[in-house]
């Protein structure tokens, strides 16, 4: 049974975090140029884009790991460089790969992560156990971490970052290479927090991901910005990409789609795909030539921009 | 401002994690342990040669080797297993990192001396000239040279065997130019000159004037020395990992 967690935060009017023109070069190479974002407090935003896009060094960047070349981290009003031992207090991350001691157990892990945020000895463990219990790995507290798959070394990762209730959550890549059952466990845990008020700054190429969690995205590629908005907004950027999928019990000719809202069509295995600004009037027109024609409609479907669409628009450009 | 509460609990705990982790990890039990003992039996056995006078020395070698074994081990290790990404990203600063490293090493380096040293004053007799001068020497020698291995740390790399063996160069030739194997007081012209250079010499004479009261230099010059490469290894430690940071690496 999932115990009953024993935190929740009132919200403030603060932004969780504010980074205003971040730069990080590594030689000639500039990984992130100039980035600035805001998130309020509450929300889960996503920092999505294709590998080497620059999402990690920014993360690292936010998380006072990396010292940037220019620019400004605030978490919770607190400067990052100025005063780095009170805005990680504020913190809870989980880095790329999900790293953890291997040497020591996974309660010892968690223990000694508590430590760091001065939780005495009752909460430390009051709350390790009920980590441990909502993550699935109360049985295998006491095993060293160097005997667990990657999705139980992820667990635990999540768990050490999610100790003290951080009021702001930062997670690299989270559920890249695991399983289902951990993928699901990782993103539960994610609503889950952020349910209790936690913010949470996510960063992901899996599209899916952030268009399931996050109620804000932000695309990065090459190091810039390209795109922030929520996931439909940034889907209706390119609104004019919407099809309908037909198919019928016979081969037809492509004179077939020539209705003026059609803007073009494309034989895609053994269906035809209707690109058009207005699906509904698409779908009448094609149920009423196949009623003319005496064509049977064997499949037909409608599909809307997808996000994925639109990353992949934006990061071509 | 710097939250010196938070400072000191971050330094405590990195402390108590080394110390749980790397403790008894190979490198260190062959290091910090083994050889140390392994050289002094070996230039002992079969010499007539006088205990008490050659103590001092055993006993610096031992704690120079225990306290510097623990440190070049701790972040190779981490960056390798990618922890050390993790423990930057909790509430510590650079500072809390260097001297919790330094702390374990130092603690590591006075327990194992203490108890060879306590085992040696039952076996043989040791006599103590000046207790205190021998407490000093214990905590500023353990101090300096896990300093020592902590700057040894320093350098990027993520192959924990690259910096043992890179400490080896550094702690060998000491052990021969620092007054263990011929008395400080037997050495003159350039060889005493040379010695001179080798931070351990001093720790030698300290334990020389804390045990037979035969030092060459006055404590304080030693306890000086000894507290100067104490700053200038943990300085020099802070830059190069400092410089580490902001590259990224």
């Amino acid at each position: 049974m999932v115990p009953a967690v024993t935190f929740e935060y009132r919200k403030t009017s603060m932004d969780a975090i504010v980074a205003k023109n971040l730069r990080k070069s590594f030689g000639p190479v500039t990984a992130v140029d100039n980035v600035s974002i805001t998130i309020p407090e509450g929300g889960i935003f996503g920092f999505l884009g294709p590998n080497g896009a620059g999402k990690t060094t920014a993360i690292r960047m936010i998380t006072g790991v990396l010292i940037p070349d220019a620019g400004t981290v605030k978490v919770l009003g607190t400067d990052v460089q100025k005063d780095p031992l009170t805005a990680k207090l504020k913190m809870g991350v989980i880095p790329e790969n999900g790293t953890v001691y291997s040497d020591l157990t996974a309660e010892q892990n968690i223990l000694i992560t508590a430590k760091f945020y001065g939780m005495d000895r009752a909460s430390r463990e009051e709350r390790a156990g009920e980590i441990l219990d909502r993550l699935g790995l109360t049985e295998r507290k006491n095993a060293y971490v160097r005997t667990f798959s990657k999705g139980m070394r992820q667990r635990i990762s999540i768990a050490c970052a999610i100790v003290h209730s951080p009021r702001v959550l930062i997670l690299d890549e989270p559920t890249t290479g695991l399983d289902v059952h951990s993928r699901r466990l990782v993103i539960d845990t994610v609503r889950h927090m952020n349910g209790m008020g936690s913010t949470i700054l996510l960063t992901t190429h899996n599209i899916e991901e952030a268009n399931a969690l996050c109620s804000m995205i932000s695309i990065i590629n090459k190091g810039h910005i390209v795109a922030t908005g929520s996931p439909e907004k940034l889907k209706k950027t390119f609104d004019t990409s919407r099809y309908v999928e037909i198919s019928f019990d016979q081969q037809v000719a492509p004179a077939l789609f020539s209705d003026p809202g059609i803007t073009r069509a494309e034989h895609w295995g053994d269906k035809w795909r209707v690109y058009t600004d207005d699906p509904d009037r698409a779908v009448k027109y094609l149920a009423t030539v196949a009623d003319r024609d005496h064509l049977k409609i064997v499949s037909i479907a409608t599909s809307n921009p997808t996000l994925e669409e639109a990353f992949v628009r934006l990061t071509e450009a | 401002m710097m939250d010196c509460k938070v400072f000191c609990r971050s330094i405590a705990v990195i402390t108590e994690k080394n110390m749980r982790i790397y403790y008894f990890k190979g490198p260190v039990v062959i290091f910090g342990l083994l050889f140390p003992l392994i050289m002094f039996l070996t230039f002992f056995i079969g010499r007539d040669l006088d205990l008490i006078l050659f103590f001092p020395g055993f006993l610096g070698m031992m704690l120079f080797f225990t306290a510097s074994s623990v440190g070049p081990l701790i972040t190779p290790w981490e960056k390798r297993e990618k922890t050390y990404e993790r423990l930057v990203s909790l509430p510590v600063i650079l500072e809390s990192i260097i001297i919790g490293d330094l702390l374990a090493g130092a603690i590591f380096g006075i327990a194992i001396t203490t108890i060879v040293f306590a085992a040696c004053t039952v076996l043989f007799h040791i006599p103590v000239a000046n207790a205190g001068l021998l407490g000093l020497g214990f905590v500023t020698g353990s101090v300096a040279f896990a300093a020592l291995g902590t700057l040894l740390a320093s350098p990027t790399t993520d192959n924990p065997s690259n910096i043992m063996m890179l400490s080896s160069l550094i702690r060998l030739p000491l052990i021969f130019i620092s007054g263990i194997f011929i008395p400080l007081g037997q050495l003159t012209g350039p060889f005493f000159l040379l010695t001179s250079l080798s931070p351990l010499t001093y720790l030698v004479d300290l334990f020389h004037a804390a045990l037979n009261g035969d030092a060459v230099y006055p404590p304080w010059i030693d306890l000086l020395v000894l507290l100067g490469v104490i700053i200038l290894f943990v300085g020099c430690a802070k830059v190069i990992q400092k410089r580490n940071l902001v590259k990224g690496i």
